[in-house]
């Protein structure tokens, strides 16, 4: 049996339905909303949450707390808060059953995390995938405004704060805070470069605090239980909290689990998300989605937490953990990756939008047995010129090639030698297969 | 041209809104809806209401997965190719699709009733691999599993 672990986020959570506002009413909901509005401070709760450590999950993780700060007290109003509920990056899906188990706990966490900012009006941020949790949100949004929790004078306070749900056309991009402002007003959501930064002027130009949704379901705990509390809940020196880990890719039980941070990668691997398939050897992962860098055998035992992997130069991004067994290759991977970033860059900045395709075009020709051994400086060096781009899309696209290069360079270099991807054999056809043309192909030869 | 009820709410609901143009998607998908996909009238027609340019509603329209700037089927296939999908067998289950369909990826079925497109991530990794149908997700996809769920749309058009 896994080891049981405090529940946070998950403790409503039901293998086949919602939690009802009575239901969450009744594990404490909305009770610590009542206390903080009736106390009336709103920089008590900023100081909470930036007391407790509260890291971004959306894969930055960048302090809540800090954030919250940089909107200063005499700021102008309207201010807005943005529920990033955009979740596009590959291998994640917890914020869609967060949603789904517990929407009322993500809507005191807006309101909560409204007041902090004094914020006038509330927008979550939905992906088209996501139609059955915008339409949750929707009704349960009308429940909270029935039961006195939004609207004007929220439970007879002076505070008021409506929450809107806001549905995307669907582009990754739009998960980037200033290209999501950008399509919520409207705009080609393309990435804006601070300064200013949204939380001085975002939407329409007011400060704008845009957290993830796993990020803002942590704030009801962290004001009812305290900074300390929250602190305690990981395993680790410097973490704070619990994180669900959404675990995809060659294991038995591919699903969300809600553990501590801190908590050993093969544990995970091993006791919750019940071990590799067909009882493979664990080659590599992915710790935090497509953005993240391979992480291979020696970090096997790693405690999964922000620090911890970023002291081994690694990032634990969304904690979207994508595992891989000895039989994948990791160049194949790679190009479906980059496959996923080509398509998927809005082609504002040449870095990103020329970069990738040139990148792709190497790797499938690699992996069709064509690639030659300048391709291999040729993949280090484009990989390094994406971080030159105008936003975090195209170095998060790098991760991935970087990190192929520096721990799978053998298996890659086997490819080269082989004439051939030696895990599936001859693959001649791979590039007529996907029409792979990239501009530069000539320059990669040299 | 647009029904009459369906232009009033959507002018009921632009004139509600401080900033109209927030509702650029929304207002695309009702046209959508209506017309199938954001035709050159329809996108004229979002410009007018919104109160954008054409060009303006056309840099969103050619932006975005979900809208449609060319005909498509009743049913709009976006079968996922992203890493877990593709590692559980999307090619198997896109080259079956393609046999089934009688299409290539981005075709429409001689009847009219299916598009298949790619798409990416769809944040089904749990049930891989995975596909939307007009935004309904079927998951853990096989051959038997997707005749099933074809006939029965079939049998429904």
């Amino acid at each position: 049996m896994p080891k049981d672990y405090p529940q946070v986020l998950f403790q409503n959570r039901k293998p086949d339905r919602i939690n009802t506002l009575d239901e969450y009413r009744q594990s404490g909901g909305y009770s610590v909303l009542a206390r903080v509005l009736e106390e009336g401070s709103h920089a008590a709760v900023k100081q909470q949450i930036f007391d407790a450590v509260l890291l971004g999950r959306g894969g930055a993780a960048f302090p809540a707390g800090m954030k919250m700060e940089t909107i200063a007290d005499d700021a102008p109003f309207p201010r807005y808060i943005v529920c990033n509920a955009d979740e596009m990056e590959p291998g994640t899906f917890k914020d869609r059953v967060l949603i789904h188990a517990d929407p009322h706990m993500l809507i005191e966490g807006m309101i909560i995390t409204g007041y902090g900012i004094l914020a006038d009006k509330g927008l979550v941020f939905i992906r088209p995938e996501y139609e059955n949790a915008a339409k949750i949100l929707e009704r349960e949004i009308q429940v909270a405004r029935e039961a006195g929790y939004l609207g004007q004078n929220i439970l007879g306070s002076e505070y008021s704060l409506d929450i809107v749900v806001h549905r995307s056309g669907g582009r990754y991009i739009c998960g980037e805070v200033t290209a999501q402002l950008n399509a919520l007003m409207g705009k080609r959501p393309n990435p804006k470069q601070p300064p200013p930064y949204p939380t001085e002027k975002g939407l329409w130009d007011r400060p704008t605090l845009v957290n993830n949704v796993e990020t803002l379901a942590c704030v009801p705990h962290i004001i009812r239980n305290g900074a300390d509390w929250f602190k305690s809940l990981a395993l680790t020196d410097g973490a704070a909290g619990t994180k669900i880990f959404c675990v995809s890719g060659h294991v038995n039980r591919p699903g969300c689990y809600e553990l501590p941070l801190g908590v050993h990668l093969s544990e995970i691997i091993e006791e919750h998300a019940g071990g590799m398939r067909n009882d493979a050897a664990f080659k590599a992962c992915l710790p935090g989605g497509a953005s993240t860098r391979f992480m291979p055998k020696q970090f096997y035992d790693i405690e999964m937490d922000f620090g911890s992997l970023k002291k081994e130069g690694h990032r634990l991004g969304t904690g979207a953990i994508m595992i891989f067994d000895h039989t994948t290759c990791m160049v194949a991977t790679a190009l479906n990756l980059i496959e996923f970033f080509a398509r998927e860059s809005c082609g504002w900045c040449t870095p990103c939008r020329e970069g990738l395709p040139y990148i792709r075009d190497l790797l499938a020709r690699i992996e069709a047995g064509e690639g030659e051994e300048a391709f291999i400086p040729a993949l280090e060096g484009m990989s390094r010129h994406l971080g030159n781009a105008y936003c975090a899309f195209a170095p998060g696209a790098a991760a991935p090639v970087e990190s192929l290069m520096t721990y799978f360079g053998d298996e890659v270099r086997e490819h080269i030698a082989q004439k051939k991807c030696p895990f599936k054999g001859s693959r001649k056809n791979k590039v007529a297969i996907l029409g792979v043309e990239a501009p530069g192909r000539q320059g990669a030869k040299t | 041209m647009l029904p009459e009820e369906i232009r009033e709410e959507l002018q009921r609901q632009i004139i509600a809104i401080e900033h109209p143009r927030e509702l650029a998607v929304d207002v695309m998908f009702a046209l959508q809806a209506h017309y199938g996909y954001l035709s050159d009238a329809a996108l004229q027609e979002a410009a007018t209401l919104l109160g954008m340019t054409p060009l303006e509603v056309e840099e969103l329209a050619t932006f975005y997965t979900f809208i449609y700037r060319e005909p498509v089927g009743k049913y709009v296939i976006h079968l996922c190719d992203s890493l877990i999908c593709w590692m559980d067998g999307y090619e198997s289950i896109r080259d079956y699709m393609c046999r089934k369909l009688a299409v290539e990826l981005g075709g429409t079925t001689a009847d009219g009733l299916f598009t298949l497109l790619p798409v990416c991530c769809i944040g089904y990794c749990d049930r891989s691999p995975a596909m939307l149908i007009n935004r309904k997700v079927y998951g853990f996809l096989t051959p038997e599993k997707i005749d099933a769920i074809l006939e029965k749309l079939k049998a429904e058009a």
